[in-house]
Parts: C-alpha cells; sequence; structure tokens
C-alpha cells in the first residue's frame, strides 16, 4: 500500500525519553485493582496529570503504590500551551509539584489549545499555523520546561479542519518547533493517521516531514468513523476503540524509521476489561521486539 | 475578537455561526467540521457531570439530565482544567432550574453527591487511635477542655429531604417506594480509608459536628446543640476513623 524509502535514524538520537522502550497503557481508575493484583509485564503507565491535581484520597494512594513497581509518563491535557493567552502560572505550579512527587520517566503535553479567558473547554483545539502561533508556542515551551527543569515532549495534534490564514504546513510548524525549543516529540500515530486522512494528506510524507529524531514516545489509539457534506471520509480522534489496522501497518513503518520506542495504548471511552486492554499492549511490544532484532 | 475569542465562543453557544477563517482541504463545508469540535466540547463537560450526579442523573432521567447539563455547561463553563472540580455550582443551578421545580429534593441530592466527590479527593489524614480517644474521654481534669480535629474529607448536609434515603435507595435497584421525601434530614459524608461513607445523623448531632468543625471543645459542642445522643455519636466517628487529632484549648 505504501511506497516509500525509509531512512534509519542514528539510535543515539532516539534517545530523548528515560521511559523504557516497551508497550505501556494508559492507567485508568477502574483498573487500579488490576494492575496491582497481577503485577503485569508492562513497560510504563501513563496518567492524565489533571487527575492527579487533587489533595488526597484512593487517586494518590494508587498511583504511589503502581509507580513504587513501574515507569510513569506524566501526561498533560489542559495546559493549552498553544492559547493566545499566558500559561496558567498556578497550573504550572501544580504540575512542578506532581513532577516533584511522582518523579515520572516522562512529560508530555499537546500542540493544541484549550482554554480562552478564564474559560476552560475541555478538548485539545486546533490551531492556524503561522508566525505568531510559532513564536508563542515556542516561547511557551521554553516556559514550561524552564519552570519544570526538564525538557518535554510534544504531541502532534488530530484535526478537523484548517485556518485560512495558516502559512506553514503542520508537521514542518512541528519541526520548527521542536528545532527552536529542545523538546521531543510525542509522536501520536493515531493522530498523524486521523488528520492525514481529513486533510488528505499521504501520512508517510508527514512523517518523512517530522523530526522524527526527536521522538520519546509514541501514542496508538482508536478512532470513530464520520464522514462531512462531500461524503469524505471525517476520523475523530475518540480514544474509544481498539487501535485500527491502518495505524498498526503506520506503526511498524515509524518503528523501522526510529527503531524501538516506548509506546503507549491509549483508551479514555468505552474502556474495556484490564485484560483486553494488555493484549493491546502486548501486540506493541511484539512489534517492539521485532524493531529491536531488525535493528 | 481575536480567532481564539471567536472559536471558544461558538463552541459554547450553539446558537452563533461557526468561526471566520476556517476551511478544509477537499473544500468540505467547515460548519459540519466544527460541529466536531462542538459536540466535542459539550459532550465531554455534560458526560463529566453525569459521572459526578449519577443519582440525579437516575432521579431525572437521562434525557433530562443531558438537556439540563447542557444548559448548565453553556452558562457555566468550567474555569479550571480540574474536572474534578467542575460543577460545583450545579446543584444551586438546579435549585433554580424552573421545569425541575416540582422535584425540590433533586438540588439537595446533587449537594450530597458533590460533597462525595469532594470528601473522595481531600487531604489524607491517619485517625487517633480508639484507645486515645478513650482514655482522652475518661480523665475529668481536662475533659473541658478536649477538642478534635475531624478528617480533611469531613462534611455536613442539612436538607429538608429525606436526602440520604433517596441517595441510598439509588445505590442498587431504584425505588424511591416506602421513602418520606420530606422528611429532612442531616447528612454526614466522610472518607473512611478509601471509602466515601454517607449517614443520616439526629439534628442534634449535625449541631454538635458544626460546632466541632468550628473548633468548639468538645463539652461546649455538645451543650450548645438541642438533645442528640452523644456516646452514639462519638462510637461513629471513632468506628468510621473520623477523628484525627485530640487538642487541649485554654479556656478563658
Amino acid at each position: 500500500m505504501f511506497s516509500h524509502h525509509e531512512p534509519s535514524l542514528p539510535r543515539t538520537q532516539a534517545a530523548r525519553t528515560e521511559l523504557p522502550a516497551r508497550a505501556g497503557l494508559g492507567l485508568k481508575t477502574g483498573h487500579f485493582l488490576d494492575v496491582l493484583g497481577s503485577v503485569p509485564d508492562l513497560g510504563f503507565f501513563e496518567v492524565h496529570a489533571e487527575n492527579y491535581m487533587v489533595a488526597g484520597g484512593p487517586f494518590h494512594h494508587f498511583l504511589g503504590l503502581i509507580r513504587e513497581q513501574y515507569p510513569l509518563s506524566l501526561h498533560g491535557v489542559g495546559l493549552s500551551i498553544g492559547g493566545e493567552g499566558a500559561l496558567d502560572s498556578q497550573h504550572l505550579k501544580r504540575l512542578a509539584e506532581l513532577i516533584e512527587r511522582y518523579q515520572p520517566q516522562a512529560f508530555s503535553e499537546h500542540l493544541a489549545w484549550s482554554s480562552h479567558g478564564p474559560v476552560f473547554l475541555n478538548d485539545l483545539l486546533p490551531l492556524a499555523y503561522d508566525t505568531p502561533t510559532l513564536n508563542r508556542v515556542c516561547a511557551h515551551i521554553d516556559q514550561v520546561q524552564n519552570t519544570l527543569k526538564r525538557p518535554m515532549l510534544l504531541e502532534n495534534p488530530a484535526t478537523y479542519l484548517g485556518f485560512e490564514h495558516s502559512t506553514i504546513d503542520e508537521a514542518e510548524f512541528i519541526a520548527e518547533v521542536i528545532r527552536r525549543s529542545g523538546c521531543g516529540l510525542l509522536l501520536d500515530v493515531n493522530n498523524v493517521y486521523v488528520s492525514c486522512i481529513n486533510h488528505q494528506r499521504d501520512p508517510l510524507a508527514y512523517l518523512d516531514a517530522l523530526p522524527l529524531h526527536a521522538v520519546g514516545e509514541i501514542h496508538l489509539a482508536g478512532f470513530a468513523e464520520d464522514c462531512d457534506n462531500l461524503g469524505d471520509r471525517l476520523l475523530i480522534d475518540d480514544h474509544g476503540a481498539p487501535v485500527d489496522q491502518a495505524v498498526w501497518d503506520l506503526y511498524r513503518r515509524v518503528l523501522q524509521r526510529t527503531g524501538p520506542i516506548a509506546t503507549l495504548i491509549e483508551r479514555d471511552n468505552q474502556v474495556p476489561a484490564f485484560d483486553v486492554l494488555l493484549a493491546e499492549a502486548q501486540q506493541a511490544e511484539t512489534l517492539l521486539r521485532r524493531a529491536e532484532r531488525a535493528a | 475578537m481575536s480567532t481564539q475569542a471567536d472559536f471558544a465562543a461558538a463552541l459554547l453557544n450553539a446558537q452563533l455561526p461557526y468561526p471566520k477563517g476556517l476551511c478544509s482541504r477537499n473544500g468540505a463545508d467547515p460548519s459540519r467540521r466544527f460541529a466536531v469540535y462542538r459536540n466535542n466540547v459539550q459532550s465531554s463537560l455534560i458526560n463529566a457531570l453525569a459521572d459526578s450526579y449519577p443519582v440525579v442523573l437516575q432521579l431525572v432521567g437521562e434525557e433530562f439530565f443531558r438537556a439540563m447539563a447542557a444548559i448548565f455547561v453553556h452558562s457555566q463553563p468550567p474555569h479550571s482544567p480540574l474536572m474534578s472540580r467542575y460543577g460545583e455550582h450545579f446543584a444551586d443551578f438546579i435549585a433554580e432550574f424552573e421545569p425541575i421545580a416540582g422535584v425540590p429534593y433533586v438540588a439537595d441530592v446533587a449537594r450530597l453527591e458533590h460533597l462525595r466527590t469532594v470528601a473522595y479527593h481531600a487531604a489524607d489524614a491517619q485517625p487517633i487511635r480508639p484507645e486515645q480517644v478513650s482514655a482522652a474521654l475518661a480523665d475529668p481534669q481536662s475533659l473541658s477542655e478536649l477538642c478534635f480535629e475531624l478528617h480533611p474529607s469531613l462534611h455536613l448536609l442539612d436538607s429538608a429531604y429525606a436526602v440520604v434515603a433517596i441517595w441510598a435507595a439509588h445505590q442498587q435497584e431504584p425505588s424511591l417506594a416506602g421513602i418520606g421525601l420530606n422528611q429532612g434530614q442531616h447528612a454526614l459524608v466522610l472518607r473512611n480509608g478509601l471509602d466515601v461513607e454517607v449517614f443520616a445523623l439526629e439534628p442534634g448531632a449535625s449541631v454538635f459536628l458544626r460546632h466541632l468543625l468550628q473548633g468548639s471543645p468538645l463539652l461546649a459542642a455538645a451543650e450548645n446543640s438541642p438533645p442528640f445522643d452523644l456516646a452514639q455519636t462519638l462510637a461513629l466517628l471513632i468506628a468510621h476513623n473520623a477523628i484525627t487529632q485530640l487538642n487541649y484549648k485554654e479556656l478563658p
């Protein structure tokens, strides 16, 4: 289906993370006891930072116990790095406290905005790719990295529309942010696929334009299928289904270029039994080990 | 207005046209694509409320709940990325929500569910061992100065309705049969270990706990409350690990 030449990268450049190059799972509160009861052989767990910005109680109790046994990736969903306004310094302070408490192996956030003025919109909203946005995003990432005293990973977005005044291609925009700010890339392969279908781009050409040497973590997830008014496929990044075969295929192509890299199976809606997610993580683990042997 | 200001306003208000300057590569109508974001924002916020207020949802039915929540989301969107805090004012909104005026206990059930969420995430604190509490109670010298510090998760709710019974009736097979809905109840919410617990108190016990929370010494708190069973109330606090510190207040 794809025919592209695939340069492999120097392995040292891929070491953008302290997460092991293994499969991990998003930690769901409904699975706390499954994890502690069975202590499955997994590379790491990932949590949404905002869920743990609470004073005490079961969330901290269980995350503390699980952190003793697994590496942790802390994934923010509320910083609004692409927002037109200033970053919320209170929120940054809460992130710093969480990082101090749990010492995660990675911290990541999104190339998106989610707050405007005082209002938090609870979604990852699209950016116009132009020079003012580029300058603003880079300044915000500098502020994050300076405050947290560590490099962060920036996740490529899934988007449903574009802006007429965008002047830069999305992959080039991401490459420039990473070049200027020194942050790493959280490569969400599902987002690559979803955005490329929605904007009729070739996923492999999109990957070619991304700085794959900077990938510190990979996300895999499922999407929902819709269509626009012309009847063209419109994919929704809903994290509510198993990883699609097209995304697994693309993931294999990514691993050929990057070598094995910590890979998360993300599921936030219609969360199935823990064993079902474990089996999906095992599928990623098999591909990671294959990539390791090929390296 | 800025691009994001227009975008944000149109996300929350479906009456507004989609913002200018949007496009799609295939030339499709951007409004259909913008609707994906509008739907994501609205449904994620409504779902967050549905997760936090499961008994309210059962009481009013899913369709009514989602319609009511949509109006709340539009008028009071979150002001923090911490979604565990969202819906703090939902009960007040329900109390003023005209279509539900005939079911006046729903707002207090919402208040109880909110206190359960607050208790679930409240700070941790180690309880005092029961024998320490007994020893303090047995010392007549210092008893009048004895103060209790209560667990940070402990909250009280005085309702004109049978709020605890209504809530409890929806934990398994929901039914309001046999509940005197207008028999007011005084709820106590606390977290014991990892579990949030809900109790109905005598009115005097509720007043007594409010005095303790304000720092009143034990005996003064009891004396300044309507009659209630002090021994039973203390036994409840001890058994559910609600006393976290013993202090002695110098009396004037």
